[in-house]
């Protein structure tokens, strides 16, 4: 996770204020605070992860974020970040469009639906790929929307949100240079800065 | 002999009283001459001072919140001692923890009961109106007194979360972090009408005598019973209710009368009865009014985030899931307000089917947000690993 948030990191301006969708723990916001010095909440909803928050004093709000981020203001925040999160929504386009009303800018990360061993895993054993970015079974699966790269610019394309800068990486959240040249092929997470004008 | 307290009870404790000779302009525009506070405290007051931390009592509270006074029942220990002791999540090995009975109170502080020396009887109902800010402006001069410049957390649950918000608003610079449970930034309509309810049970009991029932010596029991019975539903959610009592005959059949057939039947009565012995009518009736005025937004145009713009502490706030009084909504409501306020807040939502009384029990992922939560504020003063 380390390198990923490194990434992030440098996408962010220092001393932004942040709101980080299903913080989870709390490292990122932890991270961003050490080397951005920003300031900020998490969202999250899972109790164990509340009190972990707590103990590395990350600010975090109980939240559930299909109910929508309807206490957050618009353009309350310099950053709204969403890390492996996008996948694990129903309302997927809901929330996009919340993120970017009350953030300036989206951060988005996601497991790429579209890589080379999950296209593998479907056509030639015609299963529900299980790879080390997706490792869960079809039956016992926090993630309800699988998608694509391109499945997602397309989307972003359709409700006219502005990519900003993409990043692909492997498993280990290395940047390669390789994906770069078929990343929907080659990259296994994505990483994404989003605007609307 | 000496009992046995538990390792992590604060064993014996006997309360203080502090007086103060300085007229306090009170909210309601009166000047109350010099009053006393009835305070406890637990731990140790660090060097500089600045292990301090403030619990704030609720309606019916007291400033008995842990361990046990001179010859109590062992089962009856302060009210707050599941959270309060040595290991517990208000741990006093870190902490000096402090707790006063409230202005208006009836356990020790100056209030309805006390003598007013400009007539050498009780004040009774002449007791002036107390809001929750005069509350904060009298426990700061008790923090005075006791050397705290700054508490490193006050603390309080229902209209004790009330006075840590308070607090954070009228003392900036007093508080590290305000830790806010099951509180609302002010009083709905509804929760006015139960307080109007309770309020009339005691001033239409005929032994009320217009709040001077002291001279009659009588006191107005039923009415007082009442009020309690129906705060403590209040306190209590439907499926708790219905988790404790059930539709439990107490005699197994009906009786077709109006005896207490009904499990729930007996227990409030015995609430109720219980409550008479140990708190006063006059002190209920201006508490549930401090209760409504309660509205620091008020100052600030109705927008709570404007009250807590000057705020400097941290807060943590924590609702429970089956609390109607205080329902998570409205802890939402400051943690809203907090944000925009660009205050730094934590919020967390305790499931729980205990209704408002929850803040006082120990449900394990409270206490050990609590716990963890405190754990760091006590690394910030006391410069150590908790």
């Amino acid at each position: 996770m380390r390198p990923e948030l490194d990434l992030i990191s440098e996408w962010i301006r220092p001393g932004a204020r942040i709101l980080d969708l299903g913080c989870g723990d709390g490292a990122l916001l932890a991270y961003l605070r050490k080397h951005r010095q920003v300031s900020g909440y998490g969202l999250e909803i899972d109790p164990a992860n509340l009190v972990q928050c707590i103990r590395a004093g990350v600010n975090v709000i109980h939240a559930d974020l299909e109910a929508g981020l309807a206490d957050f203001g618009d353009s309350s925040f310099d950053y709204v970040i969403m890390t492996q999160t996008l996948q694990a929504v129903k309302h997927t386009e809901a929330l996009l469009d919340e993120m970017l009303r009350v953030g300036r800018q989206g951060i988005v990360t996601f497991p790429n639906f579209g890589f080379w061993r999950c296209r593998r895993q479907i056509a030639l054993h015609g299963l529900m790929p299980v790879v080390k970015t997706l490792p869960y079974q079809w039956y016992d699966t926090p993630n309800v929307h699988l998608f694509t790269l391109r499945d997602f610019e397309e989307l972003c394309r359709r409700k006219r949100i502005d990519i900003l800068q993409r990043m692909v990486l492997d498993h280990a959240h290395q940047p390669r240079s390789w994906p770069r040249w078929w990343p929907n092929l080659l990259g296994e997470i994505a990483l994404y800065r989003l605007g609307r004008a | 002999m000496l009992p046995n307290f538990s390792p992590d009870s604060v064993g014996r404790v006997t309360p203080q009283t502090a007086s103060f000779t300085e007229p306090l302009a009170l909210d309601c525009g009166r000047l109350l001459n010099g009053y006393d506070l009835v305070y406890e405290t637990y731990g140790t007051l660090n060097a500089d001072h600045s292990n301090a931390v403030m619990i704030c009592h609720a309606l019916s509270g007291d400033h008995h919140v842990a361990g046990y006074h001179e010859n109590a029942d062992l089962n009856k220990p302060g009210w707050w001692d599941n959270g309060i002791g040595p290991g517990k999540p208000m741990d006093t090995r870190e902490f000096f923890v402090v707790c006063c009975n409230n202005l208006g109170g009836c356990k020790g502080s100056t209030g309805p009961t006390a003598i007013n020396p400009d007539t050498r009887k009780p004040y009774g109902p002449d007791f002036p109106i107390v809001t929750v800010r005069d509350w904060v402006l009298s426990q700061a001069r008790l923090a005075d007194r006791l050397g705290i410049q700054q508490w490193a957390a006050v603390i309080g649950g229902s209209l004790g979360g009330m006075q840590a918000m308070q607090w954070a608003i009228a003392f900036p610079e007093r508080v590290r972090h305000a830790l806010v449970i099951a509180a609302a930034p002010r009083l709905s309509a509804m929760n006015i009408a139960f307080n109007e309810v309770a309020r009339q049970a005691i001033l239409s009991d005929p032994d009320f005598h217009h709040g001077h029932y002291y001279d009659f010596g009588v006191v107005p029991r039923r009415g007082l019973m009442l009020a309690r019975m129906l705060g403590h539903i209040t306190y209590l959610s439907e499926e708790g209710m219905r988790a404790k009592f059930g539709r439990e005959l107490r005699e197994g059949k009906p009786n077709f009368n109006f005896d207490t057939e009904f499990e729930v039947e007996s227990y409030l009565r015995h609430q109720g009865h219980a409550f008479v012995d140990r708190f006063d009518a006059n002190t209920y009736l201006l508490i549930t009014k401090t209760l409504d005025y309660f509205d620091p937004a008020a100052d600030f145009d109705s927008d709570l985030s404007a009250a807590f713009h000057r705020a400097l502490a941290r807060f943590l706030v924590i609702s429970f899931t089956s609390d109607w009084r205080f329902a998570p909504a409205r802890s939402r409501e400051i943690v809203q307000a907090l944000v925009r306020a660009g205050r730094e807040v934590s919020y967390a939502e305790i499931p729980s089917a205990y209704g408002h009384d929850a803040f006082l029990m120990p449900i394990p992922l409270y206490h050990d947000l609590l716990r963890n939560y405190l754990m760091r504020v006590a690394r910030e003063v006391n410069g150590h690993a908790a």
